[in-house]
């Protein structure tokens, strides 16, 4: 345990020296979130002084925006320090490790985590001081909010590392483009009964539509779903179970058709 | 006919293979046993066999595309045989790899360490990763035996070809390993500085008794280095012996003009 412990805090400390050793890099991590909060802070300030009919989307959007950023910044977290492996051509050399695949699972948890709060902190309070909207006020539920779109993005960037460690660098243009995929799907700006009726149970088959249902449950009607709130979790213990076995699977592939010594080649 | 036969049994008798019989404190340091690997119809290790004794240096010959670096790999567990199986230290590197990774270690023209992290950077997160204790002072002692002190708090990703290899063998020499995978270490090292890692590698062999499985195309260093050599073509082992025995089997001065007969002999094979 102690061991698994030190080889969990080592490769912390290998991707806090990388995000140290380039300040442009730290910028990078910021740099997105907050260039999309302005632009998303902008509408929310028109949208909060042209029509009082209106007024009221403009919380639960700008809280949407804050929130799916954690979905996606937290799965380009992990799924890109993966990435940071294979183009350093350092995958075999960690694999030859006592290093265990949960341990680094792990660890790309703990540093999406941190890269994560790096980009969204500073913007939440970009957010506050700009636009008067303080999502702190969201409270207690903003943690369970927080969670369970963390655990979802854990879970896609596992798989997107399986696909990565199968596919090779082909498969890094899907650490963009599945959580496009995604956007529409999981009713981010705007509740679920706007879907056509045949993709409502797709909808529902996704964690991250419980929390934006229940954001806009706290920000419009003043109450807090626990019921969602469980749900999600339920859903993303499945997932991350499933990632976890998808990303395992892969990996074992990946082993049997000889491909982790070429890997970023 | 029979490769088909081979492939036809290959899922089946792999799950069926005994455990080894020998105890690990007496098993071999390595033992491969009809290790093969096929890539789509193609045989890149075909029913290779040898063992290498605890405390040997053992040289992986062969021309390019021989099956030298898939073995290494086998042996490493980064690939899984299509049939046979690698043991190392007592254990089978598909199955329970885990158990000996952290008395092993490799160096390969494969792989690379973090270009952005400094030497000491990657030595300590490597050194964290292998459990060794009082890593700062294993890199420093590295660092002596390697030359490369001042350049310990450079970027990796800025060292010369020689410098990169120099401490790609530290790493792999961080645990103290008692099996050393080496494909080709001193490739990209000028005469001198090749001469003066292998009396490095000797030395570390003579102290703490390791063995190590080494990959070259330089047949002086081979026969400088090794107590026994494995020659392979085409994914398969063509000959195996000390390094004078086998010279004098072929009626050769030095390895390098058996290992170009056995070329030559191969070719026309071929043809």
């Amino acid at each position: 345990m102690r061991d698994s412990f030190n080889r969990i805090a080592a490769m912390t400390a290998r991707y806090g020296y990388l995000l140290r050793s380039s300040w442009i890099r730290l910028a990078e991590v910021i740099y997105w979130p907050t260039m999309q909060m302005l632009v998303w802070g902008f509408l929310y300030t028109y949208l909060y002084t042209s029509d009082s009919k209106i007024a009221n989307t403009a919380g639960p959007l700008l809280g949407a925006v804050l929130l799916w950023d954690v979905l996606f910044r937290g799965q380009l977290g992990f799924t890109f320090t993966f990435l940071e492996e294979v183009w350093s051509r350092n995958i075999a050399n960690l694999m030859m490790s006592p290093l265990t695949s949960g341990e680094l699972a792990v660890s790309l948890m703990g540093v999406s985590f941190i890269r994560m709060l790096i980009g969204t902190l500073p913007v939440t309070l970009l957010v506050t001081v700009l636009f008067a909207f303080n999502i702190y006020t969201l409270g207690l539920p903003l943690i369970a909010f927080f969670l369970n779109l963390v655990l979802t993005s854990w879970a896609l960037g596992l798989v997107l590392c399986g696909l990565v460690t199968r596919y090779g660098l082909g498969a890094e243009t899907y650490a963009w483009s599945v959580m496009i995929l995604l956007l529409p799907l999981c009713c981010v700006y705007y509740p679920v009964w706007v879907l056509p009726f045949w993709l409502q149970p797709l909808a529902w088959s996704l964690a991250p539509t419980y929390v934006f249902e229940g954001m806009r449950a706290v920000l419009l009607d003043g109450s807090f779903r626990a019921d969602l709130m469980i749900e999600a979790l339920a859903l993303n213990i499945f997932y991350l179970v499933g990632g976890f076995g998808v990303f395992l699977w892969l990996l074992q592939n990946a082993r049997h058709r000889g491909l982790l010594l070429a890997m970023g080649e | 006919m029979y490769h088909m036969a081979k492939s036809a049994l290959e899922g089946a008798v792999q799950s069926q293979l005994p455990p080894p019989v020998i105890k690990e404190e007496f098993a071999p340091a390595i033992a491969v046993e009809d290790l093969c690997k096929n890539y789509s119809g193609h045989w890149a290790v075909d029913e290779v066999n040898f063992v290498v004794p605890r405390g040997w240096t053992i040289g992986l010959l062969g021309g390019n595309g021989a099956g030298k670096t898939t073995t290494i790999a086998m042996i490493m567990g980064l690939v899984v045989p299509s049939y046979g199986r690698a043991v190392v230290l007592g254990h089978d590197m598909a199955r329970d790899r885990r158990k000996v990774l952290k008395r092993m270690n490799f160096e390969s023209p494969y792989v690379a360490l973090p270009a952005r992290l400094t030497v000491r950077q990657n030595l300590t997160v490597f050194g964290r990763l292998y459990g060794v204790p009082n890593v700062a002072a294993r890199i420093e002692e590295l660092a002596y035996d390697f030359a490369f002190s001042e350049i310990l708090d450079h970027a990796t990703g800025t060292l010369s070809a020689g410098q990169k290899t120099r401490v790609s063998i530290a790493k792999a020499l961080i645990n103290k390993p008692e099996v050393l995978l080496l494909d080709e270490p001193t490739a990209s090292l000028d005469p001198d500085r090749a001469e003066w890692v292998r009396a490095n590698l000797q030395r570390y062999q003579l102290e703490h008794g390791a063995t190590i499985l080494l990959s070259s195309h330089n047949m002086l260093e081979v026969e400088q280095m090794c107590d026994f050599v494995v020659i392979m073509s085409f994914g398969r082992v063509v000959e195996m012996g000390f390094p004078r025995e086998l010279a004098a089997r072929h009626s050769c001065e030095t390895l390098n003009e058996v290992f170009i007969q056995l070329a030559r002999r191969e070719e026309e094979l071929l043809d």
